[in-house]
């Protein structure tokens, strides 16, 4: 028992850790506000891009997100990192997270968006079209403010999800949360930090996981 | 105002639609002179609502013309958006925004389309509601209101932009028996202001106080129209005939 305190729940190395983890915290929090909103904006242009009924547009959008869905997040932030390099482009670790989470997660949101918006029925854009409100003018003011909130859940559940990801950025130096636990670590010879890092995530992980059941519970209640 | 001849506001030719393989609208010619209104009656899938929906091109005719108001509605120069201005659409399904009150329902063009400020839109969408008789109901969201309540906002809606011409596509089908009369008497009253109105509805004892002019259509075609009366009591075509005998059982 004695030894597990000591090696998981170290209070001396908690506190000497304590600054290096912060670190970290205020990175991986940098990260989310950086890749959330790039996410939902790839997706937003992915989702609108659907509405677009030609082929032309149609064929290659659905192999875009078929593509970026079933590549492992992981295997398309190393490429990026370790590849890119050869094509002559050395972006930082903290680039190539951005734009793997564009070309991943964007592919997420872009069809929980478009379910939001194909959710809406054609008679209201209809209605709004025929007062002359143009298709975009219809779309934001109309379709996207009911969509988004017909897909909240999803949308919340998938941000959970992308703040987990973050996590992916320590394999490329980047200093969020778990790279920072990790440097610790090594410094220390003690796992404390790690399991530190992991109350951290769940501190700030869990008010996000009430809120999801509480919205899902009540689009539960609300279709029954 | 003796026998000043009333200008065409619409004017389709020749109006053809196809959906795939299904001619849907094979050579349609209809007329409104300003302050007319005219009812189209005729079996489900004869082609009235796709006709109404290419008078404001919300479906694209393959070929004729339209003119509307005289704007040419077909050509390529026509900036559509600014066009749909001028002519107000009312849809069987109400169609109204449910994230909005009655009042955000009305202002939503006014403010994005014709520019006003929030100030202006709020008056004009408040007389709006006044001339449906929802004053008092400007706040409340469509899943508060009733049918006919809703249908009336959405009569608001349109009307609040001015339009020249109003389309209304089975206006009441969607009522219970006692919200159409409330629905109707807005829309006489509309009438009775000038409006020009095309409506295409199986209410019978409306189109015999109201219309100027029925017009039946049958598979795509207008097979004939002329007063209610005549068409009502007297048809020229067999078609006719059995199309008003078979509502006239309802
Ligand atoms: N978007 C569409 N795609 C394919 N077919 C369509 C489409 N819209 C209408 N149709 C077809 O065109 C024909 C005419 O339809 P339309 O809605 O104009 O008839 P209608 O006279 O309004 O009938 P109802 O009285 O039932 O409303 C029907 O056979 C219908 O199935
Ligand atoms: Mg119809």
């Amino acid at each position: 028992m004695e030894e597990i305190v000591q090696s998981f729940f170290n209070a001396e190395i908690a506190r000497a850790a304590m600054p290096i983890v912060l670190a970290g915290l205020l990175n991986t929090v940098l990260l989310s506000l950086l890749v959330v909103p790039l996410g939902v904006i790839g997706g937003l242009i992915l989702a609108l891009l659907a509405q677009v009924k030609s082929p032309a547009v149609r064929w290659p959008l659905m192999g875009w997100v078929d593509f970026f869905r079933a590549f492992p997040p992981l295997v398309l932030l190393i490429l990026l990192f370790a590849g890119l390099p050869f094509a002559g482009l050395e972006l930082g670790g903290f680039a190539c997270v951005a734009i793997a989470f564009f070309l991943n997660t964007g592919a997420y949101y872009g069809e929980i968006l478009r379910a939001g918006i194909e959710s809406i029925p054609r008679g209201q854009v209809e209605a709004a079209r025929s007062t002359g409100l143009s298709g975009m003018q219809t779309m934001t003011w109309v379709v996207l403010p009911q969509a988004v909130r017909n897909v909240l859940p999803d949308l919340l559940s998938n941000t959970l999800e992308v703040v987990k990801l973050t996590s992916l950025g320590s394999v490329v130096a980047v200093p969020e949360l778990l790279f920072q636990a990790r440097q610790a670590q090594s410094v220390t010879y003690n796992p404390t930090p790690i399991v530190m890092a992991a109350v951290i995530y769940f501190l700030i992980l869990w008010p996000v996981v009430r809120l999801l059941s509480r919205l899902e519970n009540r689009a539960l209640a609300g279709r029954g | 105002m003796t026998s000043t001849v009333a200008e065409p506001i619409v004017v389709a030719r020749g109006i053809h639609k196809h959906f795939g393989h299904l001619h849907v609208l094979k050579g349609v010619d209809l007329e409104v002179v300003e302050r007319e209104l005219v009812f189209v009656i005729g079996p489900s899938g004869s082609g009235k609502s796709t006709l109404l929906r290419c008078l404001n091109r919300l479906e694209e005719p393959n070929s004729g013309s339209i003119t509307v108001a005289g704007i040419d509605m077909l050509s390529p120069r026509t900036d559509i958006n600014h066009a749909r201005q001028h002519i107000g659409m009312v849809f069987q399904s109400f169609n109204l925004y449910p994230h909005m009150t009655a009042l955000g329902n009305v202002t939503l063009a006014l403010r994005k389309v014709v520019g006003k400020s929030r100030a202006e839109a709020d008056k004009l969408a408040h007389a709006a509601l006044e001339r449906v008789g929802l004053a008092d109901r400007a706040g409340h969201r469509p899943a508060e209101l009733s049918g006919g309540q809703q249908q009336r906002v959405a009569i608001a809606r349109a009307i609040a932009l001015e339009p020249r011409v109003m389309l209304f596509d089975e206006p009441t089908s969607a009522l219970d028996p006692e919200l159409v009369g409330s629905v109707l008497a807005v829309m006489r009253s509309l009438r009775e202001s000038g409006m020009t109105m095309i409506v295409v509805s199986h209410e019978m004892g409306f189109a015999r106080a109201a219309a100027d002019r029925v017009v039946f259509m049958d598979n795509g075609l207008i097979v004939e129209q002329g007063p209610p009366a005549q068409i009502f009591e007297q048809p020229a075509h067999e078609r006719t005939r059995a199309f008003i005998g078979q509502i006239r059982q309802h």
